[in-house]
């Protein structure tokens, strides 16, 4: 993988100098990176630095103050959640937002619905479409929870709802997945099944991660952006990242940031 | 003409601040709370009952002091004994709580006074004209209710912005923890909240129950009205329902005034509607009748242009 | 180790139990047989209790749109009623022209019904549903007043407060039956509502249907899947004014007249009561509740004119105490039973039903004696209650019955703790034997 930006064609996901401010705040401070298509990117960075703004922004929970965002060379700045999700990014939360009172078997079929162009059909049963119930075992196998489909969502432990957090962000086969924390307060074992898993579900997939475990971002991750005060200060490859200089004092100088 | 325009300016204005008086309280618990209280005009009602009872015993004065308490109390015991189990649920529970709770007051009101409107009448103390214009007096109890419903204004814009109080309440609504860690009573704060709100109702009602017939039914017949005032003014927003009181106010009591239909305007034009037509009973209509529509057409006026109200800035 | 083994709460999604339930023929044909024998069972064969089960069906119609409104889709509505009422206008409106010899059979009079709730449903759900929560019922609110007020305006269409009226017999014989006894109405009713039902459900089970529940958990994450919140609200509030629409032509069919409460805010309470009451959760819960409700509403106020007190304390006490309604008191209690583990709680039950009965013996008597005392000030000072004759005008019943309101709130806060303790009994049994099963 090379460093620095690709061509348009090698990119499927760009921002240009994109600003965000809340009130007189700003958060984002002119943020210009390139995701590569197929390549597993991880952005990390002290706390506060931005990470969540940046995904709510790329996702569209809200609207960049200034600047542009390019999914697939296509602007998709401010436009509505459902329309970027329909365009192919999906993302995950870092607290988890499923849906509690269905069955996991449900969580993940809804989030099936529409990539398989179901929309707002109300003439056919939903037991009855095939290429949903497939669709739906596959990913249920992909996350291990095959055993726990009829039990509702909001009864399921704390790691069991992270994995089907993940399902149904990778349900509808989006070819771009952010992913926000998924290992946040799992215990070494359960990170470990759950980095499995996510090199699995990222195979031929864009994969954009914000963590704080550094033992999993190394493991998983193909290039590293690092995030401070809403600015990158360095976009490359692990190894390299390890020994930038301004990384060093961001991360050691910055131990007192709240 | 003139005398028209003026008595419907100094009556819209009254009704509006009459509404102002109802809203504010609303406003004060579900910007603090969260919770949309039903019941709101319910303990309107219970302050012009309260009041009119205390002044058969006592006098009018007293009555002003003391039903405002009595209902604030009946709102800090609703609170404290029902609602605050209710909380965790949600806010669907919350409102269909207070929901059962008007239900209840309204039942109330009818076994101790049963279902006929009483004799509230304008207490021989403030029974005096404030002063004559155009040769009709203008009575002191509407000054009065001007005065009060301005203080309530000053009092709850000072109190949300410059008290320390007011700031914790405030806190208190998006991070309950954090401020039950600093320190602070939530719950007995949302007691407090609720028991204010509840009596700044009840002293709209110990007030404005002249202007209205003072009935069980008083509450249902204004409720409505005040949710739509607390709409179009934005949630959360004291100068937005005082801004929306005003206008409902004026807006409806000058429709009032209008005895002309859009028959009389056809006329003008010299465009006749036979009687026998389907559009002749709509044509019909006088503004001065289809004046109880008005405040819920410029609630859906509001919702299509700008649902967050005039000056919202609560969402949910 | 995980939660569901709490019998509290169902190991199985409500999904799924429903999908169980629904898709089973046999339930279907069970309840249609049941509505047919319904009306010829000893006790129910008067014109009276199949007038009574008449209105059962229409509540349930109603309620069922509601259920479908709130417990699916999460959207509280105090309006819904403007619905019913304009479908039963449109239905009474029908019945007339074919009183005036339009050839259509008066049993179809629901489908103008169920068109104009979906017409107006459109309508105004394209301007109501853009917000959710406390906003949308707000509005509901004030588009219920607007309607009614409009209502009371135009006396050519509504007959304002007097109402319209038709005749259900003088329509094209179908046959040879001329629907205007009310058995031969029963079973119109009965017949729309099963397919009203069984429309519903099939509803649910589409995949904007299956949104409707996603949305209703988690309207933000629908729309990081790709669906627009607004929209499957938009879809769900018109098919649920569909059937409220249909369910009011129902009723025009029933009582042949028309006026302007039918739109009402207070026929919007009561579907909302009903709905609670039963238990929003679920289909079952919105049935059992337009039945319970209607009974009670035509039975108590036989007994008292308090009864819509009765009926406020009653939903009180199921915000406050039973959040998921009957059908949830139901469904825990069916799978208490199915534990083995039942004898201790219905042991805790007897005793804290003493203290029960005797809050609830003095409330009743202390409140019926207020009201007498307000609204029926000429019946006099003696009341007759539970078959004991009393003197109002003494202090003896007032005493009698605030011993035992004192009595039975005393009593009961010592005796409720036997009762959780056997439920939290009960559901350590069923872990202790789930784990030794496995």
């Amino acid at each position: 993988m090379t460093h620095g930006a690709g061509s348009e064609l090698q990119c499927v996901l760009q921002l240009r100098g994109v600003r965000k401010s809340f009130g007189a705040t700003q958060i984002i401070r002119g943020v210009s990176l390139d995701i590569l298509r197929g390549e597993r990117h991880a952005i990390i960075g002290p706390n506060g630095a931005g990470k969540s703004t940046l995904f709510n922004l790329i996702c569209g929970r809200i609207a960049p103050t200034q600047g542009c965002i390019l999914l697939d060379g296509k602007a998709i700045a401010a436009r509505p959640a459902f329309e970027i999700n329909r365009r192919g990014i999906s993302r995950s939360f870092q607290v988890t937002n499923i849906f509690p009172r269905l069955s996991v078997y449900e969580n993940i079929r809804c989030s099936v619905l529409w990539s398989l162009g179901y929309r707002y059909c109300f003439w056919r049963g939903v037991s009855r479409l095939r290429d949903a119930a497939e669709k739906t075992e596959r990913t249920l196998e992909a996350i291990g929870m095959t055993s726990r489909r009829d039990a509702p969502a909001g009864v399921l432990t704390y790691a069991e709802q992270r994995a089907l957090e993940i399902g149904i962000t990778i349900a509808g086969d989006p070819q771009v997945i952010l992913l926000d924390e998924p290992t946040a307060g799992m215990s070494r074992a359960e990170a470990n099944h759950a980095v499995d898993l996510i090199r699995e579900v990222s195979q031929g997939r864009t994969l954009v991660m914000v963590e704080h475990d550094m033992g999993v971002v190394f493991d998983l991750a193909d290039r590293i952006s690092v995030l401070v005060y809403g600015e990158i200060i360095a976009t490359d490859l692990p190894s390299r990242i390890r020994r930038n200089e301004a990384v060093q004092t961001a991360y050691l100088g910055s131990a007192i940031h709240a | 003409m003139l005398e028209i325009i003026t008595f419907s300016l100094l009556n819209g204005v009254v009704y509006g601040l009459l509404l102002f008086m109802v809203s504010s309280g609303l406003t004060l618990i579900f910007s603090m709370m969260g919770v949309l209280n039903f019941a709101h005009a319910s303990m309107f009602m219970l302050g012009a009952y309260f009041s009119y009872q205390i002044s058969r015993w006592i006098g009018f004065w007293p009555a002003l002091v003391i039903a405002p308490l009595l209902v604030g109390a009946i709102g800090a015991a609703a609170e404290r004994f029902g609602l605050r189990h209710v909380h965790r649920q949600g806010h669907v529970a919350e409102i269909l709580f207070t929901f059962g709770l008007a239900y209840l007051i309204v039942e109330f009101v009818v076994m101790v006074w049963g279902r006929n409107p009483i004799e509230n009448q304008v207490p021989a103390t403030i029974d005096f004209p404030l002063f004559t214009l155009f040769g009709t007096r203008y009575p002191f109890y509407k000054g009065l209710m001007t005065a009060i419903a301005l203080a309530m204004f000053a009092f709850l814009y000072l109190a949300f912005r410059r008290t320390r109080l007011g700031l914790v309440i405030r806190a208190a609504l998006t991070h309950p923890q954090m401020v039950s860690a600093l320190g602070h009573d939530v719950p007995r704060i949302f007691v407090l909240v609720f028991a204010i709100g509840s009596a700044l109702a009840g002293l709209a009602g110990v007030i404005g129950g002249f202007a209205l017939l003072t009935e069980p039914s008083m509450a249902q017949a204004l409720g409505p009205i005040v949710f739509v005032v607390v709409v179009v003014g934005g949630l959360g927003s004291i100068s937005g329902a005082f801004i929306a009181s005003m206008l409902i106010g004026i807006v409806q009591t000058f429709a009032v005034a209008l005895d002309y239909s859009l028959l009389d305007l056809l006329r003008l034009v010299r465009v006749a509607v036979p009687p026998d037509s389907p559009f002749y009973e709509i044509s019909a209509i006088k503004i001065a009748q289809a004046a109880p529509l008005i405040p819920y057409l410029l609630l859906v006026a509001m919702l299509i242009v700008r649902p967050r109200g005039l000056l919202g800035t609560r969402e949910t | 180790m995980t939660r569901g083994d709490d019998i509290g709460v169902p190991s199985r999604a409500p999904e799924v139990v429903l999908r169980q339930w629904t898709t089973s023929y046999r339930v279907w044909l069970g309840a249609a047989s049941v509505l047919l024998v319904l009306p010829f069972f000893p006790g129910l064969g008067s014109d009276f209790s199949r007038s009574l089960l008449s209105q059962m069906g229409i509540a349930a119609v109603f309620a069922l749109s509601y259920s479908l409104l709130l417990g699916q889709t999460g959207l509280l509505s105090f309006g819904h009623a403007v619905y019913f009422g304009l479908g039963a206008y449109a239905g009474i409106h029908l019945m007339r022209a074919i009183n005036a010899g339009l050839p259509v059979p008066m049993p179809l009079v629901p489908i103008a019904g169920a068109a104009a709730g979906l017409a107006f449903g459109m309508l105004f759900g394209s301007l109501t549903t853009r917000r959710a929560g406390v906003v949308f019922a707000l509005i509901s609110l004030g588009v219920g007043e607007l309607v009614l007020a409009a209502m009371r305006m135009v006396q050519g269409f509504s007959g304002g407060e007097e109402g319209i009226t038709a005749d259900r017999g003088a329509g094209p014989h179908v046959f040879g039956l001329t629907f205007a006894s009310q058995l031969e109405i029963y079973y119109v009713i009965a017949f729309w509502a099963v397919l009203s039902a069984a429309l519903m459900v099939a509803f649910l089970r589409t995949p904007v249907g299956r949104m409707c529940n996603a949305v209703r958990d988690n309207a933000e994450r629908a729309e990081f899947i790709g669906y627009d919140p607004v929209r499957v609200r938009f879809i769900a509030f018109s098919v649920a004014a569909m059937f409220a629409g249909l369910a009011g032509g129902l009723h025009a069919l029933n009582y042949e007249i028309v006026a302007a409460d039918a739109v009402g805010p207070a026929r919007s309470g009561a579907v909302l009561l009903m709905a609670y009451i039963g238990g929003v959760a679920n289909f079952l819960g919105a049935i059992l509740g337009a039945v319970v409700i209607t009974w009670l509403q035509v039975s108590l106020s036989d007994y008292t004119t308090a009864w819509q007190l009765y009926l406020g304390l009653f939903f009180m006490a199921v915000v406050l105490f039973a959040p998921n309604g009957l059908a949830g008191l139901l469904l825990m209690h069916v799978r208490l039973f199915r534990t083995g583990a039942w004898i201790a709680v219905l042991k805790a039950y007897a005793i804290a039903a003493v203290p029960a009965g005797a809050l609830v013996a003095g409330a009743v008597a202390l409140l019926e004696i207020n009201y007498r005392r307000a609204t029926q000030p000429e019946a006099g000072p003696q009341l007759k209650l539970f078959g004991v004759t009393m003197d109002t005008s003494t202090p003896w019943p007032w005493l009698a019955a605030s011993g035992l309101v004192i009595f039975g709130l005393v009593a009961l806060r010592r005796s409720w703790p036997l009762v959780t303790a056997a439920w939290r009994h009960a559901g350590d049994e069923t872990r202790r034997r789930g784990e030794a099963r496995s």
